[in-house]
């Protein structure tokens, strides 16, 4: 087999060429200018980055019919796609693919991120430096930070990609190439990341805070910076793709009240992926150049002013917690009524309650700021807006209840998962209010304790509700059961060791822990905290692998799965397992009924039509 | 009738995990297993919060995780069972209800929040003022009106101080745990200020609380609070003996190294930092990152101080901040390779 046939081997190679050509073009400008050095190695990794990252795309073809259409060529509506393991490695404009695509690889990325994490927990288990510089050290926890973020945006692409044009009886998104897009140009955006270990590293976490960030003597920071871009221009993308999705494409019938409650939660999350990603991307861009060419806009030395690039990087990065977080909540939502056997409470409110979230997530950014010095009158307001948030997020805990009242429950494990989210979830979230409150915030800002909200928030958001998509939907896009031993091991091992390794991270914040710090004073008495907290990261490690394995020998030799193990109502379950190529091409669907009408004996959500004969 | 047991029950179960783990957290407070003892009057308005806030915890969580738990057990399907679940789809007076009584819980809290903030900014025109100076990697404390400067934050109990705070480079971030407030200290001239008026006499430390650079975590400096009268103490003695008023070269020098933030890198005693140690360091023939070799004379030190990046000793990074010296005059820098010439 011809290795260049796959796309991601063109990729990589076509991002190794174009580095150097960028590099070349840089040093040519430099030296037909005069400049001394000809050879600047900062500007020519940036050039380098760039034009690698525009080379990776076009080797792989994604931009092939947008180039055409340039040219005024036609390009066939449904390409031909290579069967088996290939079409994985190719560009694929079918969203099952892409969203298998996205799942694989943040699963990788979180493997890497997670190995970095218990590089530094070993470290941290006594004080002294056992093996692991602090500069090594401030490195690798900016890695951890930024790959788990990067891990999650791919994740939760998966999540919406495969199941909403499924969920809404869509044959695919609405812009299927735009779609490709957003996937592949992630891999050049993390590779350019994964460069920064190579480079000197960034020593600044991932918020890359100047004046620390504009440090000259590390070039990681430009890739780092680089990379971020890059990865976001998946999420503007992406973004764009579902809302026109959901507003446009759904089955005759599914008015926005009668859509599965995912979809709401996508819509969301959407919203504000599209509309915020920007101003990361501007506060790195405004770093970059103030590296570069000198533009000071953030060195009060010279007029500028470093607590700028915070109410710029914050503006994203607060919303970005709910786009790593609606969707998994979307999937609670989403699930619970199957296994509970009765409808969602007051499924209304909650569809409201994720574009309340969504809303009132943009005014509250400078919570992140209340030690920064930013103007004093700022914190109050801040304050409130941001003990604001508890109140839709109330609303969906307080339903779920209501959901899972007087309901006859079964505990296959997704809904193990689902369940040890709502407790995470909770956690996380009510170690929340005193970070939003600024007189305790002057404690806690940059301790521990916000290190084990934010874990909280993010297991309990986001990985226990992957985990429970995962195995939910399974059967239906492998065809098979997975083994539901190993589903349970992974789960009774994975929610005691987070119990204990957020525990132990709140209580060490508070007793004086900060945050990225590689080693701590023994003077604290914290030792038995940390080492219980990197016992927990090895146990959830190993929770983690036996899902891998799960997954591999399941999808070798798994049983084979039928439509609907689930006895769910849900458009998709409707189809057979693995789903076909064009979704409901053959078999469209009206809906006629409500999405979670369990327990009302004779209710029909969806009427497939009569299924092909002899398929 | 079936309905009201499981309310009574579910009631029960949430009440007695509130008690539980509400107790649980005010015990752990109260006994010093989670806050380090409060030792400014700042600390009293915070910790009070931390108290309501912990209540407040416990309720939810006892609540949220009472329902889910007495629905696991009672509302499973029990082997054989066929039939689904009630049906009920919602309830819009309940949902009001569990909208509008939240909504006001927060804005109370939030309202206590901001009182509390105003307790602890609360102005004492006659504070003890301190210019607080961080760097890559060490603090500095001179205090105006008394003529010290000290690398130890020394105070009196039962004084507000007023701590005006700048950086020399990156944003650092000054953090008394024991005090519990925590401000942002910023480059140039964009000084910030923090009130602290300590309440028990005793022996801290301030931890620098943002991401500054690679020795970040070991960036601390003693805080020592003294009851008023031995603190009068230990001001006529710094002015008395003030080594940077001394006659000898090598003493004034030593301050100087202390007092500029030599010392966080470069040690007296021959241990490796992140600088070369001075001990023995002058007359010395130090091999450079390029290889040359270079003789370790008064002209090569005052470039290492006035221009660090231009030579770089094999082994050693370049992380010396290029401004460190600009407050320096000769005449210190003089001061300091007295110093370091006398260390053998």
């Amino acid at each position: 087999m011809n290795i260049l046939s796959l796309a991601l081997v063109r990729g990589l190679l076509g991002q190794v060429v174009g580095t150097l050509v960028g590099m070349g073009i840089v040093t040519l400008v430099r030296l037909i200018f005069g400049m001394d050095p000809v050879w600047k190695a900062e500007p020519a990794w940036v050039l380098g980055g760039v034009v690698g990252t525009m080379f990776f795309m076009l080797a792989t073809g994604v931009m092939g019919d947008w180039l055409k259409w340039a040219k005024g060529e036609s390009t066939p509506d449904h390409p031909h796609e290579e069967p088996g393991w290939q079409r994985y490695f190719n560009v694929s404009l079918d969203h099952k693919v892409i969203g298998i695509q996205y799942g694989v690889t943040s699963v990788i990325i979180f493997l890497i991120a997670g190995t970095f994490a218990l590089i530094f927990r070993t470290e941290l288990i006594a004080p002294g430096i056992q093996f692991l510089e602090l500069d090594v050290f401030n490195t690798y926890v900016g890695l951890h930070g930024i790959l788990m973020i990067a891990g999650i945006l791919l994740g939760v692409g998966a999540m919406i990609n495969y199941l909403v044009p499924l969920m809404i009886g869509a044959s695919d998104m609405a812009f299927p190439r735009l779609n490709a897009f957003a996937f592949w140009i992630n891999l050049p955006g993390a590779v350019l990341v994964l460069a920064t270990l190579f480079l000197g590293g960034f020593d600044s976490g991932w918020t890359g805070y100047p004046p620390l960030s504009a440090n000259l003597e590390k070039i990681g920071f430009q890739t780092f910076f680089m990379g971020v871009y890059f990865i976001g221009l998946s999420s503007i993308t992406g973004g764009i793709n579902v809302i026109v999705t959901v507003l446009r494409m759904r089955a005759k019938g599914m008015s926005l009240f009668k859509m599965p409650i995912f979809v709401w939660a996508a819509l969301a999350t959407a919203l504000i992926q599209f509309s915020a990603t920007q101003l990361i991307g501007l506060s790195f861009q405004l770093v970059m150049f103030e590296r570069l060419f000198g533009m000071n806009f953030f060195d009060p030395t010279e007029g500028g002013n470093p607590i700028l690039f915070q109410h710029l990087f914050w503006f994203y990065s607060h919303p970005a917690v709910y786009v790593f977080i609606l969707p998994g909540l979307g999937i609670i939502s989403e699930l619970l009524p199957v296994f509970v056997r009765k409808p969602l409470f007051g499924y209304k409110w909650i569809a409201m309650s994720s574009l309340g979230i969504a809303l009132v997530g943009f005014f509250v950014w400078a919570h992140h700021m209340f030690t920064s010095g930013m103007a004093e009158y700022l914190r109050v307001p801040f304050m409130y807006s941001t003990l604001l948030v508890a109140v839709p997020t109330g609303v969906k805990f307080f339903s779920w209840v209501g959901t899972m009242w007087q309901g006859k429950m079964t505990f296959p494990t997704p809904m193990l998962f689902v369940l040890g989210a709502i407790t995470i979830f909770l956690l996380g979230g009510l170690s929340g209010p005193p970070n939003g409150t600024v007189s305790t915030d002057l404690y806690l800002h940059d301790t521990y304790w916000i290190v084990g909200h934010f874990h909280a928030t993010m297991f309990g958001g986001y990985v226990f509700p992957m985990f429970a998509a995962i195995y939910y939907w399974f059967p239906k896009f492998s065809g098979k059961m997975y083994s539901e031993k190993l589903g349970k091991l992974h789960f009774w091992l994975m929610l005691p060791a987070f119990y204990v390794q957020s525990l132990g991270q709140m209580w060490v914040g508070l007793s004086g822990m900060r945050r990225r710090i590689g080693d701590y004073d023994p003077a604290l008495g914290i030792e038995t905290g940390q080492l219980l907290i990197t016992i927990a990261g090895y146990v959830i490690a190993l929770s983690v692998l036996i899902f891998v394995v799960n997954m591999i020998i399941s999808l070798r030799s798994g049983q084979k799965a039928p439509a609907n193990p689930w006895n769910s109502r849900s458009p998709e379950f409707q189809l057979p397992s693995p789903v076909p190529v064009h979704n409901y091409a053959q078999q469209p669907f009206e809906v006629v009924g409500e999405p979670y009408d369990y327990g009302l004996p004779g209710s029909v959500y969806v009427n497939m039509s009569a299924a092909p004969a002899g398929d | 009738m079936n309905q009201l047991k499981h309310y009574i029950g579910v009631v029960i179960l949430v009440a007695v995990l509130t008690v539980a783990t509400g107790l649980g957290l005010q015990s752990a407070l109260q006994n010093g297993y989670i806050l380090p003892p409060a030792a400014s009057w700042q600390a009293v308005p915070i910790d009070w919060l931390f108290g309501l806030h912990f209540w407040a915890i416990a309720f939810l969580f006892s609540l949220i995780v009472g329902f889910l738990l007495y629905s696991v057990i009672v509302f499973r399907r029990k082997k054989g069972e066929t039939g689904d679940g009630v049906h009920f789809e919602g309830n819009t007076t309940i949902e009001i209800l569990w909208t509008l009584i939240p909504l006001a819980t927060v804005i109370y809290f939030a309202y206590l929040g901001a009182q509390t903030l105003s307790d602890i900014q609360r102005v004492d025109p006659d504070a003890i003022r301190v210019n607080v100076t961080g760097r890559q990697w060490s603090w500095t404390f001179e205090y105006p009106e008394l003529g010290i400067v000290s690398e130890e934050l020394v105070l009196p109990n039962n004084k507000q101080a007023l701590l005006r705070m700048k950086s020399q480079d990156v944003i650092h971030s000054f953090w008394v745990p024991e005090f519990r407030v925590k401000q942002d200290v910023l480059p140039g001239d964009m000084v910030r200020e923090l009130r602290v008026t300590p309440k028990e006499v005793g022996e801290y430390k301030v931890r620098c609380a943002e991401l500054c650079g690679r020795d970040h975590a070991n960036m601390r400096a003693p805080v020592v609070v003294l009851e008023q009268a031995d603190f009068d103490a230990w001001v006529e003695e710094r002015l008395a003996a003030d080594p940077t008023k001394s006659d000898d070269p090598v003493v004034r020098g030593q301050a100087w190294a202390i007092q500029f933030g030599c010392a966080a890198c470069h040690s007296f005693d021959g241990t490796d930092g992140i600088g070369p140690s001075w001990a023995g360091l002058f007359g010395k023939e130090e091999t450079m990152e390029d290889g040359s070799t270079v003789l370790v004379d008064a002209e090569y030190l005052i470039e290492s101080i006035r221009d660090p990046g231009a030579q770089i000793v094999a082994g050693y990074q370049n992380v010396m901040p290029a401004n460190i010296g600009e407050d320096l005059t000769d005449d210190q820098i003089a001061d300091i390779i007295a110093f370091i010439e006398s260390l053998k």
